[in-house]
């Protein structure tokens, strides 16, 4: 990371996330491939190529409308591709029925954009929702581990509020502390800090940091924030097209010469030839 | 004219898809209340939504239609002199079709709309998709409970609009008109038999289901937000409404022909 970055980057995070992305370079956690998806007649997805190593954090950046939602729903099943392949730690997810995807799912927590808070529950009760249908019933464990789920995203005084008496940050950050409660191995983020201030932007990179150190947690990010890029991302993907236009480090996509990538990375429109 | 066939062929097309996803629904329900997790705290919390909850509803529908039935029966009846014949004519079709129909279209309404409204807004929220996310099947925790408690709620909900129809009629009638009690009511008795109330509750069971499928099918299959939420919700009323009229219609020639009126006594 050059110098010019050097205010977005947390010495300590560089130093703690990368021992975990090296570890286990040559195993992947998602195996992408050929992932095709079109929806109402137009082309999203056109041939998806990406794998996600086990422990990393790939962020995925592209302009609005170019799928990255649309493929982060596919590493999870909840959207099913017209063709292609997705492997979650070997084992093939198309195809596959509802019920036959649930081991699978209860390896990777979501954050969705808008959170997708259950309204009809608490605060606490939405964290506790994924320990409860692991079977775990014990009220003073679930308190504990709700407690501290919600520190983390520093929330805890806010536990018996319902959702609609929260803001859309607080959502974002309730719908986090749910993702990352059940402890799972990868976490997936869609926009996880958009409409949100920049501390509390920041103490969110933290935490997905933080979650890479401690339990070596495999994430992809999906997200317009370039600061958010260069502070948490081991590898960077550039969704253009349908496809995968651009796949580096940060380093090589500030340094890349491509005017795509370099017009999405400057946020200015590309310069006709 | 091509255009009208292509238009005719395109609405019976999605009829027939649409018959065929609410079967299919049917279909998973069933599966998953045998090979699922049945969450009995949701069922407690539906039935106390569906039963607790209608029982306004359910009273005054059942009281006043028993009422009004018998004060019209009462009129016609006594130009020939059969007062106290109203009893008997009232509590056969209380029984057998209003207590049913009428109750099964106020729930409809009621619970339906209700049951549609909410799953549809959790779709379109991406709630769905967060418990599809959590590895939770979400027939198993959405549509199982509410079938259970509206299959469960719905005889017993027609049984209590039965019940209120005759207390009803027999104040209208011998409290308003001055028919003597003791014949009304061995009228009521004498020509009431229990496969009577039975064919009531049963109808009320297949139309708990005919409502809960179209209610949750309309849910779940919401888009396009708010206005997407609302559309399945008045097709939720409207459909389910529809249907129940044509089940009944279907339902009362088998269940007459299984237990033919007429023919007893």
């Amino acid at each position: 990371m050059s110098s010019d970055s050097s205010t977005f980057i947390e010495t300590e995070s560089l130093e703690t996330k990368r021992p975990c992305a090296q570890e286990s370079e040559s195993k992947c956690f998602f195996e992408v491939k050929d992932l095709k998806k079109a929806i109402g007649g137009q082309k999203i997805l056109r041939g998806v190529d990406l794998n996600i190593r086990r422990g990393e954090t790939m962020v995925v950046i592209g302009r609005s409308g170019e799928g990255k939602s649309v493929f982060l729903k596919h590493l999870i099943g909840l959207m099913s591709p017209d063709a292609g392949s997705i492997k979650v730690e070997g084992q093939e997810l198309v195809g596959l029925r509802e019920r036959q995807m649930r081991d699978i799912r209860r390896k990777v927590g979501i954050l969705f954009q808008d959170g997708a808070l259950f309204d009809s529950m608490t605060v606490a009760e939405n964290v506790a929702f994924p320990l409860m249908e692991m079977g775990i019933k014990n009220r003073e464990e679930l308190l504990e581990r709700v407690g501290q789920a919600l520190d983390k995203v520093e929330l805890a005084e806010h536990m018996a509020k319902m959702p609609i008496n929260i803001s859309g940050g607080m959502r974002k950050r309730v719908s986090l502390a749910r993702a990352i409660i059940g402890e799972p191995q990868c976490i997936l983020y869609d926009e996880p800090t958009s409409g949100l201030d920049p501390v509390v932007s920041e103490s969110i990179d933290r935490l997905i940091l933080r979650m890479q150190k401690n339990l070596c947690v495999t994430s992809l990010v999906v997200t317009h924030d370039m600061n958010s890029v260069f502070r948490i991302a081991d590898r960077v993907a550039y969704l253009r097209e349908g496809k995968i236009h651009f796949l580096g480090t940060p380093e090589e996509l500030r340094d890349s010469q491509d005017r795509y990538v370099r017009s999405f990375v400057e946020g200015r429109q590309v310069e006709e030839e | 004219m091509g255009r009208l066939f292509e238009m005719l062929g395109s609405m019976v097309t999605r009829f027939i898809r649409y018959q065929g996803e609410v079967a299919l629904l049917l279909v998973e329900t069933v599966k998953a209340l045998f090979l699922g997790k049945v969450r009995w705290g949701l069922v407690g919390k539906q039935v106390v939504a569906i039963g607790f909850g209608s029982q306004l509803v359910v009273i005054v529908t059942g009281a006043f239609t028993g009422a009004v039935f018998a004060a019209q029966s009462y009129f016609k009846f006594s130009e020939f002199g059969m007062e106290s014949a109203v009893g008997a004519v009232v509590s056969i079709s209380m029984c057998r079709e209003l207590g049913p129909v009428l109750t099964g279209l106020m729930v409809a309404g009621r619970v339906g709309a209700s049951m549609a409204a909410e799953i549809g807004t959790m779709k379109v929220t991406e709630q769905i998709d967060a418990l599809r996310a959590m590895g939770v099947h979400p027939i198993d925790y959405l549509v199982v409970p509410r079938t259970i408690a509206i299959m469960v709620s719905m005889p017993l909900l027609v049984a209590e609009a039965i019940g209120f129809g005759m207390v009803a009629s027999h104040l209208t009638v011998v409290n308003g008109f001055g028919v003597p009690g003791t014949w009304y009511d061995h009228h009521v008795v004498e020509h009431t038999e229990l496969i009577d109330i039975s064919i009531g509750m049963i109808k009320g069971f297949v139309f708990s289901v005919v409502i809960v499928m179209i209610s949750c099918h309309e849910g779940l299959t919401a888009k396009n937000g708010a206005v997407g939420v609302g559309k399945g919700t008045t097709a939720a009323v409207v459909i389910s409404s529809l249907a129940l009229l044509v089940f009944n219609f279907f339902l009362t020639l088998i269940l007459n022909y299984m237990s033919p009126l007429g023919t007893s006594g």
